[in-house]
Formats: C-alpha cells, sequence, structure tokens
C-alpha cells in the first residue's frame, strides 16, 4: 500500500448538513493518470483539498507519495504541486518573479531556481513574456503560469483542478504533452474534469463521482464499454412516435434506448456506429417514420450519468425495471 | 526531494519569510495607486491638522501645536494605513494565492509575518516621510536623537500590532472591501478617544475615563514624552505592555486562522 502515489481510504467531509464527499477510496500507482470525473458540486474540489493538506478530513485517511496528509502534511507539501481552479499567480509579479518565488519556497538554491525557472518559461511558451507583470497576461499565459509553478519543485504527485479550463485548443493541445510528457518521466498526476472526452484523452484511470460519492471506476475503456460506446440520437418529426422509433431500432442497441416523448429524442448506445446508421434509417423509412434530426456522437458526461445513476450497473437490475427507466426523459437539470 | 534536518528549520523559515516580505514590498512599489497613497495621506495629514488647528487649541505647557500634534499624527497616519494589510490578504484569499502558498512546503507563519514586515517597511517611510514635512512646518524634537529614534518605534511597533489585527480581519471576512471598511472600524473610535489631538484633561469627565485606558493614548503620551522631553517611563511602560499584551493574543490567532482556512 505504500507504494502508491495515491492512497485514500473512506474519505468523507461534511460541510453543514451538505455532504461533499463520502466514503471515497483511491489507489493511484506511481506514474499514472488518474481522472477525477463528476458535475460541478460533485467532490472533486473537497478531495483534491484534503490530498494537498489544505482541508482535514472528517473520517478517513489518504497518504500521497507515502506520507499521511494529516500526520505528515511538511513532507506531502515538498512532494507535491497544485494548480487549482483559479488561476492563482501573483498579478504584480512578473512570470518570471512568480516562479523565481516557488523555487524559493521549494527550498531549491539560487542556481537550481534560476534554471528551473529557465526551463519552465521555455516549456510554456512564456519566454517572450517572461519579464511583464502577470497581470498584463491573457487568461491562456495565466492558466500557463499557473502550471508552470506548479511544477517548479518537481512535484513526484501533481494534482490539477479542471486544468484546461481557460486554455484554448493549442494550450489544451499543450497541456496534454506536458501531462504525458511528465508521466513518462514518472511523474503521478491526479486531475479533475468534467468532461468525460478530456478524462479518456489523459487518464489510465478513472474515477466518477457525483454527490460526494465514487459511482463507477476503470479504465477509459471499460468505463466505454460499461456505458456503452456511442450514441444514436434521433429526433423525430412526430414526438408521439419517438415510442414506437425507439422499439423499431432497441436491438441495433448495445443496451435500452432513452426516450424524451417531449422533444421526440431517441438515444441509443451502440458499439458500431458506422454500420448501424445505415439499417436504423432503412428501418425508420420503411415504418414511415419521419426523422428531423439524426446524429451520431461519442457518449458525454451526460450519458455516463444517465447509465450509471439510472441503470443499477451492478447488480444487473431486472429487464422490466429496466425498461421503465429508461423511460424517462434524456435530460436531467444538474447544478 | 531534499529532507529538512531540525537545525535548518529555523534558516528557512527566515528565509520563506524574506521572500514573502520582498512579494509584498513589491506590492506597494508597482501599484500605483498604493504608492501614491503611502505619499499623500502622511503629507496630508500633517498639513491639515497643523494649518487647520493650530489656532484654536491650547497645549499643556505652552509647546507649539505642531510639536504636540505631530506624535499623534505619527500613529494616526499608520493606523488608517493597517487596513492595508488586510485588504492585501482578502485580495490573496479571493485569487487563491493563500491556497497556492499553503500548499507549498513553506513555514507556516512565513506568509503572515512577511507580510506585516513589509508593512513596516512602508510604515517606517511613512514615518520618515511625515517627520521630513514637519521640520518644514516647525515641528522640532527636542529630546535629542536617542529619545527621537525611540519616538518612531512606538508608532511602527502600534503598526505592527494592528497589522496583525488586520490581517486577522482580512483573513476572517475574505474579501477586499470588507476588510478595508472592517479594519478601520476599530481604528476610528479608538484614535479619536485618545491624546491624539487634545490633552485628555479637555475632555468631558466620562470621557476622560475611556480616553486614559486607551492604549492608543498610552502609545501618544509614550511618543510625545519622547519627542518633548518629561518623563517618559511610565507611558512608555505602558504602552510596551498593551502592544506585547495584544500581539501575544494576536498573532496565534491570525497564524491559526491563516492554517485552518476553507473557502
Amino acid at each position: 500500500m505504500r507504494d502508491l502515489a495515491i492512497h485514500a481510504e473512506g474519505l468523507g467531509k461534511t460541510y453543514g448538513t451538505v455532504q461533499a464527499l463520502h466514503d471515497l477510496d483511491l489507489a493511484v500507482p506511481p506514474g499514472s493518470v488518474l481522472g477525477l470525473l463528476g458535475p460541478n458540486g460533485a467532490g472533486k474540489t473537497t478531495t483534491v483539498r484534503i490530498l494537498t493538506t489544505l482541508l482535514r478530513p472528517d473520517t478517513g485517511q489518504a497518504s500521497v507519495a507515502g506520507h499521511d496528509v494529516a500526520r505528515q502534511p511538511a513532507a506531502v507539501r515538498q512532494a507535491i504541486g497544485l494548480a487549482g481552479q483559479a488561476a492563482a499567480v501573483d498579478e504584480h509579479l512578473t512570470g518570471r518573479e512568480n516562479l523565481h518565488m516557488a523555487g524559493r519556497l521549494y527550498h531549491l538554491d539560487r542556481a537550481a531556481t534560476h534554471r528551473r525557472t529557465g526551463e519552465l518559461l521555455e516549456r510554456f511558451d512564456l519566454s517572450q513574456a517572461a519579464d511583464r507583470p502577470a497581470r498584463t497576461y491573457s487568461g491562456g499565459m495565466h492558466r500557463r503560469l499557473d502550471l508552470a509553478v506548479s511544477l517548479v519543485g518537481h512535484p513526484q504527485v501533481l494534482f490539477l483542478d479542471e486544468p484546461s479550463s481557460g486554455l484554448d485548443p493549442r494550450g489544451r493541445h499543450q497541456l496534454r504533452h506536458t501531462i504525458r510528457q511528465l508521466v513518462q518521466a514518472g511523474t503521478t498526476v491526479l486531475l479533475t474534469t468534467q468532461y468525460l472526452e478530456e478524462a479518456d484523452h489523459l487518464a489510465n484511470h478513472i474515477v466518477v463521482i457525483d454527490r460526494g460519492r465514487s459511482i463507477a471506476h476503470g479504465t477509459p475503456r471499460q468505463l466505454k464499454t460499461q456505458i456503452g460506446g456511442d450514441r444514436l440520437q434521433l429526433r423525430l418529426a412526430t414526438p408521439a412516435t419517438a415510442s414506437r422509433a425507439a422499439d423499431i431500432v432497441a436491438d441495433l442497441g448495445s443496451s435500452s434506448p432513452q426516450v424524451d416523448i417531449q422533444t421526440g429524442e431517441v438515444t441509443l448506445p451502440i458499439a458500431d456506429g458506422v454500420a448501424i446508421l445505415p439499417e436504423a434509417v432503412r428501418r425508420l423509412d420503411t415504418a414511415g417514420l419521419t426523422l428531423s434530426d439524426l446524429a451520431l456522437r461519442r457518449p458525454t458526461l451526460d450519458d455516463v450519468f444517465l447509465t450509471l445513476t439510472r441503470h443499477p450497473t451492478q447488480p444487473p437490475a431486472a429487464p422490466t425495471d429496466q425498461a421503465r427507466t429508461n423511460r424517462q426523459p434524456a435530460t436531467r437539470s444538474r447544478t | 526531494m531534499t529532507t529538512q534536518a531540525p537545525g535548518h528549520a529555523t534558516a528557512m523559515a527566515i528565509a520563506d519569510t524574506a521572500v514573502m516580505t520582498r512579494r509584498y514590498l513589491y506590492h506597494y512599489l508597482r501599484k500605483p495607486s498604493l504608492l501614491a497613497l503611502a505619499v499623500v495621506q502622511p503629507v496630508l495629514f500633517v498639513l491639515l491638522w497643523t494649518y487647520v488647528f493650530s489656532g484654536a487649541i491650547q497645549t499643556p505647557g505652552g509647546n507649539d501645536y505642531v510639536d504636540y500634534l505631530m506624535p499623534g499624527l505619527f500613529i494616526l497616519a499608520i493606523a488608517f494605513g493597517s487596513a492595508n494589510t488586510g485588504v492585501g490578504l482578502a485580495d490573496d484569499l479571493s485569487h487563491g494565492l493563500i491556497d497556492r502558498f499553503r500548499a507549498l512546503p513553506m513555514a507556516r507563519p512565513a506568509l503572515l509575518v512577511g507580510r506585516t514586515l513589509a508593512d513596516t517597511l512602508r510604515n517606517a517611510f511613512v514615518v520618515l516621510l511625515m517627520v521630513a514635512v514637519g521640520y518644514a512646518v516647525g515641528f522640532r524634537f527636542h529630546a535629542g536623537p536617542g529619545p527621537a529614534l525611540a519616538a518612531l518605534a512606538i508608532p511602527l511597533a502600534v503598526g505592527y500590532l494592528l497589522s496583525w489585527i488586520s490581517a486577522l480581519i482580512g483573513l476572517t471576512v475574505g474579501d477586499p472591501e470588507t476588510a478595508g471598511t472592517a479594519s478601520l472600524l476599530p481604528v476610528i473610535p479608538l484614535a479619536f478617544t485618545s491624546s491624539t489631538f487634545v490633552p485628555v484633561a479637555t475632555m468631558p469627565s466620562w470621557l476622560q475615563a475611556w480616553a486614559n485606558s486607551n492604549p492608543i493614548t498610552h502609545a501618544v503620551d509614550a511618543t510625545r514624552a519622547l519627542a518633548l522631553g518629561g518623563p517618559t517611563t511610565v507611558p512608555l511602560l505602558r504602552a510596551v505592555a498593551w502592544i506585547l499584551g495584544l500581539l501575544a493574543v494576536v498573532i496565534p490567532l491570525a497564524i491559526h486562522r491563516y492554517r485552518h482556512i476553507t473557502q
């Protein structure tokens, strides 16, 4: 167990009457990336704050890089880097000064601090702007500087709380590249995200949390198999015919379709989209049903949640039960 | 990476504090509004009070009013500036910087000690500027250079205390605007019900009782005695006792607050 980069057992945290985190377990081997996937308010940031010694859990225990977060917080802090949700850089200092300050606070010596500062400015494409105050930086530059600061101390374990927020596509690409490089060099990364696609791209292992509880975990592949690959989305010209359409295409899917009578939408999880698409269209055409829209799309976080919180994943529910739950509207409002 | 030997810890804590002090000094130097305030306010205080009030107020012992007033003005100007501490920390807090620093392996008190030291250096600048302007309008130290230096140290000590109080307020309210107002709230009544502007003996008797137990009165009296001459021991002891006593309470509270901040 001490070989794990991050190990948490039964973490719980309550704010007043709100249970932010309930009985969360994590086991992250060194040199891997864990994606903590969930909507706003799921408990992702609370988890990061506990693991980075910023918050004491009410229950459970955790160790990071082999050090207990409650009993050896100083050792944990020496071993980690954190980039929080807000780009936390000093606006009145230049990019170089921000990095330099972090280097000194990680207790690198002067020469090492200088070297590290130069490296990171280069890597994050900030050399040109290095001697300008951070308040003159664009949103993306802020974010990059923030990430750079989190790496100053050569962290063994890096925590990134929604790292891609505020980054443009180029910045995202760069972030992915950086994370891959770090992991190759042996760094362990825990990142939080609201986007399944991002977790899929970046993480070796995903833990899905909702309302403070872990509701699923596995590799991206396992998770996608669990939630059934792509989605075929049909919109019927006459909403009332949606149920009939769903029955016609149901056997093409990898699990039962979801129907929204209000909008006339049918969402069918499928394993092989390209092969199924023509067949689905042919059948609907033969039945005389008219479509107003047709789309093949990757599963979203909404699909994950619909599948994981509606279908009880384990043990499998009775088929009748499943059919009933699936007839509920396909969209859920979330805060 | 490197493991810290226990003997090293103190040296590291001092180094961390120096890093933080420098950071906050940069803020004063690079934020034009803060720099301007640090220059304009003390000058304005000296000129306004000496010219507006000097004709109307009789001072005990026949001192010039400017000589009587300046020691109190040092403390008043610093007291008004002390809100900077809480505002700066609330600003750090709202930008996520306190979290960032708390997750770094730096000494726990370094941020607050560094902040209050930077504020003390700012205050030293303010006091020296006031002395210069004071000299231009007729103020003089009358008890020699040693006591004059001590007379400048008292306002700085008061400023250090007020900075810690403001730090506690800033970390508690967490919002820069509220922190600014809340930091001034205790300062204004304390400053005006003290011997800053008028001798306590001229106040109504019920107010005299309060003014005589007001710590600002003791600090002003001690500064005044050191600047103008006269018995210094009693006011000095009282002022130092108040400042040390309150620091012993406020510093642990503020550091505790820093360590346990949750957003």
